[in-house]
């Protein structure tokens, strides 16, 4: 008998929201993952609780994204409900009421980035950053650790913990080289003050639930046992299943459930997935059943056949080569600042950015001042194919003396005209605070 | 003429209407041993010096099932399960005679492992040697596509007395709901043949030719002939009689309201939405079993006016138990009717009893005899109120699955109180001022059960599944499959639902004039393969909701 668990269930399929009819983010994309949950009945067991998601705030959104022009033009209603899924999913967790929650929710949000200027990926907010920054607001200050399971690196995850030593962020995905977005390779880390706090892990095609069970176990739960997290986030992902349309992957819901009770995530958020009849209701009652402690060794897909499905022993090879590199540059993930650094006080990374699913270009210049007692402030020049471009300086939680001092004058002396910036944007997450000028 | 009878646990009313209006009323004790003999015993003394032709038609509230399921009288039952992937079976097993077999459709109703015969039979032998007689056959999604239901049917044959087929029972999704109703079903199913058979051979020796129906826990009535097959439809039909009895005897059209049956020991609660009464959103839980069996959404608190007041570390607490009647009455405790009658709420019982009873309360409190019977009213009335507003509150945060329901959904906001019961005078106003609602005393509250189970209507569900691209239109409650054209549009679809709801309705017991239908689902999307629409996957749910027959008068007193 496995140790039964209470399990917070927010379920908002927004069965009246589609990107576009024929689009794989569309209305029915948890309907049958609906009937499924329903005939198991899984409502019922005393341990599962269903609650109603809350809105977000617009408040809640600018307390992590800098929105141009801003946030009420770049996201719809279904946005601040699947946000506000998430955030009543961990508002449960946090109040005792359940052991863990998962938000069965979408529009998914972890390729929105800090600046948005449109839908990338099917995402325009990063709901999991929305959640994990209203929990610090209401709740103090959590370490928090977000283990990305989608099939899809997490790029706008890890940009916007890109320079937060509180936040690890762990991505398994499908190799960049072979699949959207195309970045999450080992060498993305972290930036120069949150080294080792960005952790990819790229896996080859085809591979099977060996493989994702094997990096859990020798690579992801090593890091967070060192790391101490005070709350374990499963960006919950479904695409890596073996009968999704737009990957290459091949998890089963087994693997996806034997994956969330190794994991024990106190709060999982749905992103990807868009094999919605075949892959879908099995992988999320398989999820279900493994956060709330019940058994689910009979749940499987109706075409599911192991043998089929088993991966090559050149990816087993492979895989416990990846697995040994990035341990190992998480081992020495404190060696390398100088290195880097090279005394510079200052950092600065040039970027273009490409929102596919809006069809925009942005390029972006973000400077971070280095520091050793925070995350450093923040500043980012941004301008998009829209024409808008905007300026924005960004405070962050539990920033030193220094860095609010430096960023609040830095923000004092930017001259919105002579930078030919649309909008002058300060954001101070300790004073909660966001400022359009 | 219209005859509503309706056993309760201790009594049995009946009420003969003439024109919607009392003709007659009177009341038996129940004998619980045998429900059929008080039922005829009321009908024979009703009856007397009346006309048996006259009688159009004769409508039962009946306790039998629920009491065989709550008693634990009910037959051994063989369930035969066709459980797939999914849940364990562990989770799965109802009770010891449940035998899993293979073989299993997807949400989509589409066959993914055909049923193994041997299995079957094998499963069939194996209950059969164990001496059992009845059956309930169930698998998954069989509400999607019933044919593997159908199949274990035809091959456990004709050696068991009864078989209940799980998508007969409710077009909902709910595994492990649908074989608990399945296998009640089956285990009352002896009990109530042999009571229908009773109640047709009375009828028939009285020369009633009218129809004869029964109440449903949903509070609509089904032929009684019709009944049989699903005996368990009739299970918790008590609350259900209350609340239609409400709603033959007060106005309670249109508005939002709260409907309250206060007794000695509990005080029952129900919501009305627009008038009409609330429903469980997927089955009614009775014994532990939670079931697909239509019925209304009822709440029972442990505060009625017999319940004992104590002070506990300084505070009063009522109820949740009854030990005896009201001082007032001679009981031991004192209770809120004492209060009442301190009060001079109430001018019933001894009034002097009533307030030495009050008086220790009010002595632990240190409070003077009528500041305590204040507080003890007052908390009475609050402590119903509060279980009002948590109910209220439930039912306004049900998850919904759409952005527009979830941001302009309707709200459920009573403005009526209709309350009913013993103590009903003297709370009434008190309550309805608490709850901001105009508070409502039916006329003839004392037969309300009778009366509502006279004049309630049959009601009826049907749950509909189509897709286009396979051509396919199932309707679970019915049986039923066909094929439709892949140019069906919605509505096409609702108007073969609307003649199948109406065809069922009428099949039932239903008069033509009382086939009000609606809409209670109403979903639409496309089925798209690689990114081009295929077809349309269409779910509707239509059913003639619980009220009144037509023509039935409505009255009602503001105290």
């Amino acid at each position: 008998m496995k140790q039964l668990r209470k399990t917070g269930l927010v379920f908002f399929p927004a069965f009246d929201w589609a990107i576009s009819p024929t689009h794989p983010e569309r209305e029915e994309r948890l309907l049958y993952t609906q009937d499924q949950v329903f005939e198991e009945g899984l409502l019922d067991f005393e341990n599962i609780v269903e609650y109603k998601p809350g809105l977000a705030a617009v408040e809640d959104v600018n307390r992590i994204h800098i929105c141009v022009p801003d946030a009420k033009s770049v996201i719809t209603e279904s946005h601040l409900v699947s946000a506000g899924g998430a955030i009543t999913a961990a508002e449960k967790v946090l109040a005792g009421e359940v052991d863990n929650a998962f938000a069965l929710v979408r529009p998914p949000g972890h390729h929105a980035m800090r600046v948005v200027h449109g839908a990338r990926g099917f995402c325009n907010i990063n709901i999991e950053a929305v959640m994990i920054e209203h929990l610090r607001r209401r709740h103090g200050h959590r370490r928090v650790a977000v283990i990305d399971t989608d099939c899809h690196h997490g790029d706008g995850t890890q940009d916007i913990y890109w320079h937060d030593p509180d936040t690890l962020y762990i991505s398994i995905h499908q190799d960049g080289r072979t699949l959207y977005p195309g970045s999450g390779f080992p060498d993305e880390f972290g930036g120069p003050n949150a080294l080792g706090t960005t952790i990819n892990i790229p896996l080859p095609p085809e591979t099977s639930d060996e493989g994702f069970l094997y990096v859990l176990e020798e690579l992801i739960l090593p890091i967070l046992g060192e790391f101490k997290p005070d709350l374990v986030i499963n960006s919950a992902g479904q695409d890596n299943h073996y009968t999704d349309p737009i990957t290459n992957m091949r998890f089963s819901a087994q693997g996806y459930a034997r994956l969330n009770e190794r994991l024990n995530p106190d709060i999982a958020v749905l992103e990807g997935g868009y094999s919605i009849e075949g892959a879908l209701p099995y992988v999320n009652v398989g999820i279900i059943l493994a956060m709330a402690g019940l058994d689910y060794s009979h749940v499987r897909e109706p075409d599911y056949n192991p043998e089929t499905i088993r991966q090559s022993d050149d990816i087993t090879r492979y895989i416990k080569g990846m697995t040994k590199d990035v341990l190992d540059l998480w081992k020495k993930r404190r060696t390398f600042k100088p290195e880097i650094v090279k005394g510079a006080r200052y950092a600065r990374r040039n970027r273009s950015i490409y929102y596919d699913t809006d069809g925009i270009r942005e390029q972006q210049e973000e400077t971070v001042r280095i520091c050793d007692d925070c995350g450093g402030f923040i500043a980012i020049d941004s301008m998009a194919s829209t024409g808008n471009r905007a300026y924005a300086v960004i405070i962050p939680g539990r920033s030193c003396d220094l860095c609010r001092l430096e960023g609040q004058r830095h923000y004092g002396s930017i001259d919105k005209a002579k930078l030919g910036a649309h909008y002058l944007i300060l954001q101070d997450r300790d004073r909660d605070e966001y400022i359009v000028r | 003429m219209i005859l509503g009878i309706d056993v309760g646990g201790t009594h049995t009313d009946a009420v003969l209407l003439e024109n919607f209006q009392v003709r007659k009323k009177t009341k038996v004790p129940t004998n619980q041993l045998r429900l059929v003999s008080s039922l005829i015993g009321v009908m024979d003394e009703i009856l007397r010096d009346e006309n048996p032709a006259a009688i159009e038609r004769v409508v039962f509230s009946t306790t039998l099932s629920t009491n065989a399921i709550v008693q634990g009288k009910t037959a051994r039952v063989g369930m035969i399960v066709a459980s797939g992937p999914g849940l364990a079976p562990e989770d799965l097993r109802v009770s010891e005679d449940t035998r899993f077999v293979s073989g299993y459709v997807s949400n989509r109703g589409i066959e993914v492992a055909p049923i193994k015969k041997g299995e079957v039979e094998a499963a069939a032998s194996d209950l059969k040697a164990s001496g059992i007689a009845h059956l309930g056959v169930v698998g998954k999604f069989s509400t999607r596509n019933p044919a593997h239901e159908n199949e274990i049917g035809e091959l456990v044959g004709n050696g068991f007395g009864h078989v209940s087929f799980g998508h007969r029972l409710s077009g909902n999704l709910n595994f492990r709901r649908r074989i608990a109703t399945a296998f009640l079903n089956a285990s009352v199913f002896d009990l109530y043949q042999q009571f229908v058979g009773e109640i047709l051979e009375f009828a028939s020796r009285a020369g009633i030719a009218a129809p004869i129906y029964i109440l449903k826990a949903d509070g609509g009535t089904v032929e009684i002939r019709r009944s049989a097959e699903q005996p368990v439809q009739t299970i918790l039909s008590g609350p259900a009689a209350s609340v239609m009895g409400i709603l033959s005897l007060a106005d309670c059209s249109g508005a939002d309201g709260v409907i309250l049956d206060m007794g000695g020991t509990t005080t029952d609660i129900a919501l009305l939405a627009g008038g009409a009464p609330l429903l469980e959103p997927l089955g009614v839980t009775i014994e532990g079993h939670r079931t697909l069996i239509r019925g209304l959404k009822t709440r029972s608190i442990g505060l009625g006016g017999d319940s004992r007041v104590r002070v506990d570390g300084g505070k009063l607490v009522i109820g949740p138990r009854r030990e005896g009647p009201a001082a007032a009455f001679g009981g031991p405790w004192p209770t809120p009717t004492d209060a009442m009658i301190v009060l001079g709420l109430a001018q019933i019982g001894d009034a002097a009893k009533a307030e030495t009873a009050v008086l220790e309360t009010a002595g632990k409190l240190n409070l003077t005899v009528t500041q305590a019977a204040r507080a003890i009213f007052e908390k009475t009335c609050g402590d119903i109120a509060a279980a009002v507003g948590t109910m209220v509150e439930e039912v306004n945060n049900k998850p919904v699955y759409t952005i527009h329901e979830l941001l302009e959904g309707r709200k459920l906001s009573p403005s009526r109180l209709f309350i009913v019961g013993g103590p009903s005078a003297a709370v009434a106003c008190r309550l309805g001022e608490i709850l901001g609602c105009e508070a409502v005393i039916p006329r003839d509250a004392e037969v309300a059960n009778a009366f509502g189970a006279a004049l309630a209507r049959t009601t009826a569900e049907i749950t509909i599944l189509a897709e286009t691209e396979r051509g396919s239109l199932t309707i679970a409650e019915e049986g039923l499959q066909m094929k439709i054209p892949a140019h069906f549009t919605r509505r096409d679809i609702l108007r073969i639902g609307m003649e199948k709801l109406r065809e069922r309705a009428i099949r039932l017991g239903a008069r033509e004039s009382d086939i009000e239908t609606e809409i209670v689902e109403d979903q639409e999307f496309n089925m798209v393969r690689g990114f081009h629409t295929t077809g349309k996957n269409i779910r509707l749910k239509v059913q003639v909701k619980p009220g009144v027959i037509a023509g039935a008068g409505k009255g009602g007193v503001t105290p």
